[in-house]
């Protein structure tokens, strides 16, 4: 690594960190604010403009709460848990691209931290890290509903990250890469076939993961909610069962580290989903003839230009990102939670044969030639 | 009783019903009138005969109450404390009339047995304070206007 690498790296995790901080604030009002108005109510509307400020209210409470340490706790892994449930919520979006890569100088710059070749496994492998937290959380707490709601999200975590991970091997057939990267440039193709037939010249579909693979992309949708603890699948804290399940036993910052690795979890997931199955920073439709205006209107040519198209990249990764996360604020809003068995009938029952049936289709087209 | 409902083979995918129920939330969030009432700003209207803060009447400045015990007798709570005194046209007059508002309950007895209309209940209704306090009688007739 020489001195453009080290500075550019810097600066692209300097970038991630600042958007995942921004997301828990953020998430938390609209989350708030959504829920309220879904329930007909206006939420809190008065600190700031809309509201807004309610974040900041709330960052203040948490930092200048007493922090007391239970008596019953096992206190090593008690103060350790947030921190190992956190810092995996921290570290997996380094390897979602969120632009195309751009020549400096003769370099090329990629948009994301760590191109890794084995992206999605790296995904994989330290998205799941985030249960030790939960079950760490959990047992040191030495309180019956926290160790409840541990074992019920260890048991959920392996279940659906089976069909997840199945899920996802549709697309890794179809692009026949790991890297991330490398994935949401194929998206920018078009669809030539649609199943056997072929598709007309004019009907011009991205090659957009969801419409390749619709099945493969329910799977994921639904076992992402469940890997990242959300309704309708968040029976690890299901309050009318457990009480509020893993972090019953934690206040102030340490409850906030939690959530905050709730909602970057769930960032992470609308990344993934949007890398794999939406085309990652391929622009959004619309996007691509009014980047073309600006060029045209403003007079860009050379670097300018290819700034003002990764800027309109960032754009609709983040856009794409947004909706996502807004779709898991709003099925939260939607769905009541499942029973404990529903839950396990549905991941081994339903999405495992799904994501299997999935692989099966993928493969046969695949061996055709259909994709 | 287990009441089982027959379903269709697209309830049983219950994807569609999930959309249709996406599509309920995002209508009542973008459309239904929002029920939330903005209390300093807006105020719910109550009754008339909500049941509220306790004044005293007066007639041209003299309570009309005449200290015949009937409240404080009356009320459950027994939150009434009357001194009853003499005044120089030999009229009774509570020369103590306090009510120790935390106790009572709201119930209007006291409103109900008062044959002078003396002690009635408003229909003010925030009572928070700073302090515990015995409202006296000077409180009560002069009161937050004989509402």
């Amino acid at each position: 690594m020489d001195t453009f690498d080290w500075i550019t790296t810097a600066a692209k995790s300097a970038f991630l960190v600042i958007i995942l901080l921004q997301v828990v604030p953020i998430m938390a009002w609209v989350e708030r604010r959504g829920s309220a108005l879904m329930q007909n109510r206006l939420g809190p509307n008065r600190i700031g403009p809309l509201g807004l400020f309610q974040s900041i209210a709330d960052a203040i409470k948490f930092i200048f709460k007493e922090d007391p340490i239970p008596g019953h706790v096992e206190p090593f892994y008690y103060m350790l848990a947030p921190l190992v449930s956190v810092v995996p919520a921290f570290m997996t979006f380094g390897v979602i691209p969120f632009a195309s890569s751009i020549n400096l100088d003769g370099r090329v710059l990629h948009f994301q931290v760590a191109d890794l070749n084995v992206g999605l496994l790296y995904v994989f492998s330290v998205a799941s890290l985030g249960v030790y937290g939960i079950i760490m959380a959990g047992w040191s707490s030495n309180n019956k509903y926290t160790i409840l709601g541990s074992l019920r999200s260890s048991s959920q975590m392996i279940s659906y990250e089976l069909s997840m991970g199945l899920s996802v091997i549709g697309i890794i057939l179809v692009f026949s890469t790991l890297k991330l990267g490398d994935i949401a440039t194929q998206q920018g193709q078009l669809m030539t076939h649609l199943g056997p037939w072929l598709l007309p010249e004019w009907l011009q579909i991205p090659k957009w993961g969801v419409f390749i693979q619709p099945l493969g992309f329910l799977v994921f949708l639904v076992a992402a909610f469940a890997e990242t603890n959300r309704l309708p699948f968040d029976l690890p804290e299901g309050e009318s069962e457990i009480v509020a399940g893993y972090h019953l036993e934690y206040g102030s910052m340490k409850f906030a580290m939690f959530m905050m690795a709730e909602y970057l979890n769930m960032f992470t997931a609308s990344g993934l989903i949007t890398t794999l199955y939406f085309g990652g920073w391929q622009l959004l439709p619309g996007f691509g003839p009014l980047l073309g205006l600006l060029q045209s209107q403003f007079g860009l040519a050379g670097m300018s230009a290819e700034w003002a198209r990764v800027g309109f990249e960032v754009l609709s990764f983040f856009l794409k990102v947004g909706f996502f996360m807004w779709f898991f604020v709003w099925v939260r809003w939607t769905l009541p939670r499942f029973r404990y068995d529903q839950l396990m009938d549905l991941g081994w029952k339903v999405m495992f044969p799904l994501a299997m049936v999935n692989i099966l289709l993928t493969g046969t087209f695949a061996y055709y030639g259909w994709i | 009783m287990l009441v089982k409902k027959k379903k269709n083979p697209l309830q049983e995918i219950y994807l569609i019903e999930i959309l249709k129920g996406l599509f309920i939330t995002i209508k009542n969030m973008l459309f239904a009138p929002k029920v939330t009432i903005q209390y300093p700003e807006q105020r719910r209207n109550y009754s008339e005969r909500f049941r509220g803060m306790h004044y005293i009447k007066a007639t041209n400045g003299v309570e009309n109450c005449t200290a015949c015990m009937l409240c404080p007798t009356v009320c459950p709570a027994e939150c009434i404390h009357i001194e009853a005194g003499e005044r120089a046209d030999k009229e009774k007059y509570p020369v103590k009339f306090e009510i120790d508002v935390l106790r009572c309950c709201f119930c209007g007895m006291c409103e109900e047995a008062c044959p002078k209309d003396a002690i009635k209940l408003s229909t003010i209704y925030e009572m928070s304070t700073t302090h515990r306090e015995v409202y006296d009688k000077a409180f009560l007739v002069e009161q937050r206007g004989s509402k």
